[in-house]
């Protein structure tokens, strides 16, 4: 690599240090004069590729990666929007409502397809699947579910398998979690009956892909619902105890999206950046330099969750708690 | 032509600034109704769309165990989705407490328009009352939505209108210039008409006119008609003045003639002479003036005939031929073959028997007088003599009328044959024209 980034562990003022991110780390360009501050929701090591792309460009620029969840990333920013200058989400319905809410910026000009960005403010980069992963130790003999409706009959097939060995997202700490489930139960009844099978096995809660992964590889649990494709492939290919099942019956299809904030301290350089990050992911070139998945440009998003106002729908107080006690009654059983 | 007259205005520009102001302004009204028209419709579009969203939001609101719970359709907010991805913002209030949504979204009733977070959004509310088991509340819901996708539909038709309008506009101007243009046509032709016309040709216009012109036409008609009548009767009357002058008074000269043989004594026959050149000059005078007349009566209506000119000449050259012996003045007629034209015989005879009875009067004695006759290029007579010429100084106004040279002071004459002359060559199309010749004598020519 042509230019240098390191950490840098020094002391920030107060308020950095007040906070507490999973991560957080300074890309610092070879003649940087000024800091992007990007808040974020995805994984480091997946964006590591693009700011060192980007700082190469644009070495006068140094970045500030800090990462977060979804939820916190909403609540951290509505109260300093001016301290961040891109925001990145996998929460859409979250940032949705940012950006109906007048936290982003317009960007003019941006050659991005209709269903991939919302009042040329959002830009959606990625297109990942929620899946049902399964470590292939518990399905040994048996054939893999294909649909929801498979999974179904194959935990009911044999509850003494599956019983506590079973995980998807707590939808009352993550975003994400949150957004696949309503965005499932609005697809079909499925969903509903899926969970309350899930209820009556005991099921794990967590927080993020991650530690959910982390559990099937050692056989913790045995299947998790609504992982997010992207981090379970890429765990896939170096652990061959997991298999990834993308359900056939009906995709659910996230877009990590990212925008510029409307109090950005650096607006013009956040352009940049979020215009590279758009034209990397959608160059079918760089596929398959970069970790992340990129903007599926074939199903011109139909599948995907439409970016529209819509989406607030969920986040409404009375819908959540509505949908969350629906939820916990289904999947909390005693 | 125009000079003399009065111009105030033209009936061209004020047709025109009539029609094309009045598209003009038909052109802007177009525009306001429509744009008014389409912006009310736009905006009714996006209403009924607003209330059909609340309206889905308050079907939901139920009462459960004595709490509202309002699990309204994802549908509710995707029917709000336009192409300009406008922004939407809601309240759900429980009689005045807010349940949820947006606390600082200003609370109206019915439809309305506010500013929201910096831009125009438009509102719409309304509201229903749950009766529970011993609750009674009232639900009230408001959606509202950035008008962005509203002012570019407006944007585009306000576009789309103005063109049409411009469109409009400049189409009507072009229909205004050929619609002014067409009704001034008959007008302009109507001068044509009138301006082409000979001096003499005072006969009315006999094509058709326009309704609205037809009493100008009518009394133009009738002006023409008088004028022609009371110029008939003068010259009717120079006319029989004439004849009734000739008359007696040849019988005056030839009593005065009788009676110059009969006297001896010097002063009275030197009397008697002045009388009978007196009366000549008179009598030359009442002839020529006859004449004269005749020709302006017939100018207007030539009574054509095809005829030879040469015969024509040499018939005059025959006739002539006694006077000219006694001034010993050969008269010399010079033609190349028969030159054939279309022409009233009456007039040209009187017309060339002027010309030379002048070279024949102001050329002195032995001497020749050239007539010659050509039909190419044009067809004319030129009579040339061995006279003195005509006044160099006088030569341009010798045609007129009872317009005499100074050579003439001892001949008898009353200055009207150039002018008989030349109304007839006029009323053939032709000229007249006088010229000294370089080796002296005066050259006349008379081309058809
Ligand atoms: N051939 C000529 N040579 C010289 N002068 C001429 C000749 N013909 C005409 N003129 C001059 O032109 C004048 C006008 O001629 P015009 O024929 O009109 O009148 P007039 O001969 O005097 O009278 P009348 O009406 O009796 O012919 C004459 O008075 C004369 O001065
Ligand atoms: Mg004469």
């Amino acid at each position: 690599m042509r230019y240098l980034f390191s950490v840098i562990l020094c002391l920030w003022p107060l308020w950095t240090m007040a906070q507490d991110w999973e991560d957080r780390q300074v890309f610092q360009g070879t003649d940087a004069s000024r800091t992007l501050r990007i808040l974020s929701s995805t994984d480091t090591s997946f964006f590591e590729p693009i700011i060192a792309s980007f700082l190469a460009k644009t070495p006068e620029l140094s970045v500030e990666y800090l990462v977060i969840g979804t939820a916190e990333i909403d609540q951290r920013f509505r109260q300093a929007p001016d301290r961040y200058d891109v925001v990145i989400s996998s929460a859409m319905d979250l940032q949705l409502k940012l950006a109906n809410d007048g936290f982003a910026r317009r960007l003019g000009g941006v050659a991005h397809p209709d269903w991939a960005q919302w009042r040329e403010s959002l830009f959606a980069f990625t297109s990942e699947p929620a899946a049902i992963v399964v470590n292939r130790a518990a399905f040994e003999g048996q054939a893999l579910p294909r649909t929801r409706q498979e999974l179904i009959q194959a935990l009911r097939a044999r509850p003494d398998v599956f019983r506590g060995r079973l995980g998807t997202y707590d939808v009352r700490d993550s975003g994400l979690g949150y957004l696949f489930a309503t965005q499932d139960a609005r697809a079909s009844e499925t969903y509903w009956r899926l969970m309350e099978v899930m209820g009556s096995l005991g099921t794990r809660l967590y927080c993020c892909s991650g530690d959910m992964i982390d559990d099937l590889s050692d056989g913790t649990i045995a299947v998790a619902y609504n992982v997010l494709g992207s981090y379970a492939s890429a765990r896939q290919q170096t652990d061959g105890r997991i298999a990834v099942i993308l359900p056939s019956d009906f995709p659910t299809t996230m877009m990590r999206t990212g925008f510029v904030s409307s109090q950005a301290q650096h607006p013009q350089d956040a352009a940049r950046f979020v215009r590279h990050l758009i034209s990397l992911q959608s160059d079918p070139v760089s596929k398959d330099s970069l970790p992340l998945p990129p903007l599926s440009t074939d199903s011109a998003g139909q599948s995907a969750i439409a970016l529209e106002p819509a989406l607030l729908t969920y986040l409404d107080g009375l819908k959540r708690q509505t949908f969350i006690k629906e939820w916990v009654s289904a999947i909390v059983q005693p | 032509m125009t000079e003399g007259v009065q111009v105030s205005g033209s009936l061209r520009t004020r047709l025109a600034i009539t029609l094309t102001g009045g598209a003009a302004v038909l052109a802007v009204l177009l525009f306001i109704v429509v744009r008014n028209y389409a912006a009310q419709i736009a905006q009714q579009g996006q209403d009924s769309i607003l209330s059909a969203s609340v309206t889905s939001i308050l079907d939901a609101a139920v009462i459960r165990d004595g709490v509202v719970e309002i699990d309204f359709p994802y549908a509710s907010f995707s029917m709000l989705s336009t192409p300009m991805d406008d922004r939407i913002f809601y309240a759900i209030y429980q009689d005045d407490t807010l349940l949820s949504g947006y606390g600082d979204l200003p609370r109206t009733s019915g439809t309305a328009t506010r500013a929201y977070q910096g831009s125009p959004v438009r509102l719409v509310t309304a509201s229903r009352v749950l009766i529970g088991a011993n609750v009674r509340t009232r639900i009230s819901v408001t959606v509202a939505q950035t008008q962005d996708a509203l002012s570019g539909t407006l944007s585009r038709i306000s576009r789309n209108v103005a063109l049409f309008g411009a469109g409009f506009f400049a189409l009507a101007t072009l229909l205004s210039i050929w619609a002014t243009a067409t009704t001034i046509e008959p007008l302009k032709r109507l001068t044509t008409s009138v301006t082409r016309r000979g001096p003499q040709d005072l006969s009315p216009v006999a094509k058709p006119v326009p309704l609205e012109m037809v009493p100008l036409v009518a009394s133009l008609n009738s002006l023409m008609a008088r004028l022609g009548q009371s110029l008939k009767q003068s010259e009717d009357f120079i006319a029989e003045a004439a004849h009734r002058v000739r008359t007696p008074l040849a019988t005056v000269r030839s009593y005065a003639e009788a009676t110059l043989q009969r006297v001896d004594r010097e002063e009275n026959r030197q009397a008697l002479r002045s009388m009978i050149r007196a009366i000549d000059e008179s009598s030359r005078a009442a002839g020529q003036l006859l004449d004269h007349a005749m020709i302006t009566f017939r100018a207007d209506h030539l009574e054509r005939d095809d005829l030879d000119l040469v015969d024509l000449l040499r018939e005059l050259v025959l006739r002539l031929t006694p006077v000219a012996e006694m001034k010993d003045i050969d008269l010399h007629l010079q033609a190349d073959g028969p030159v054939i034209i279309n022409g009233d015989p009456i007039l040209l005879q009187n017309a060339l028997r002027n010309l030379i009875d002048n070279a024949l009067k102001y050329a002195p004695g032995e001497s020749v007088i050239t007539i010659r006759v050509d039909a190419q290029p044009r067809v004319q007579v030129e009579i040339r003599d061995q006279g003195p010429g005509f006044p160099p100084d006088e030569i341009d106004g010798l045609t007129g009328r009872f317009s005499r040279g100074r050579n003439a002071a001892g001949t008898i004459g009353s200055g009207l044959g150039l002018t008989i002359a030349q109304d007839v060559a006029a009323a053939h199309g032709g000229t007249l024209a006088l010229s000294n010749l370089p080796e002296g004598g005066a050259c006349v020519t008379f081309s058809l």
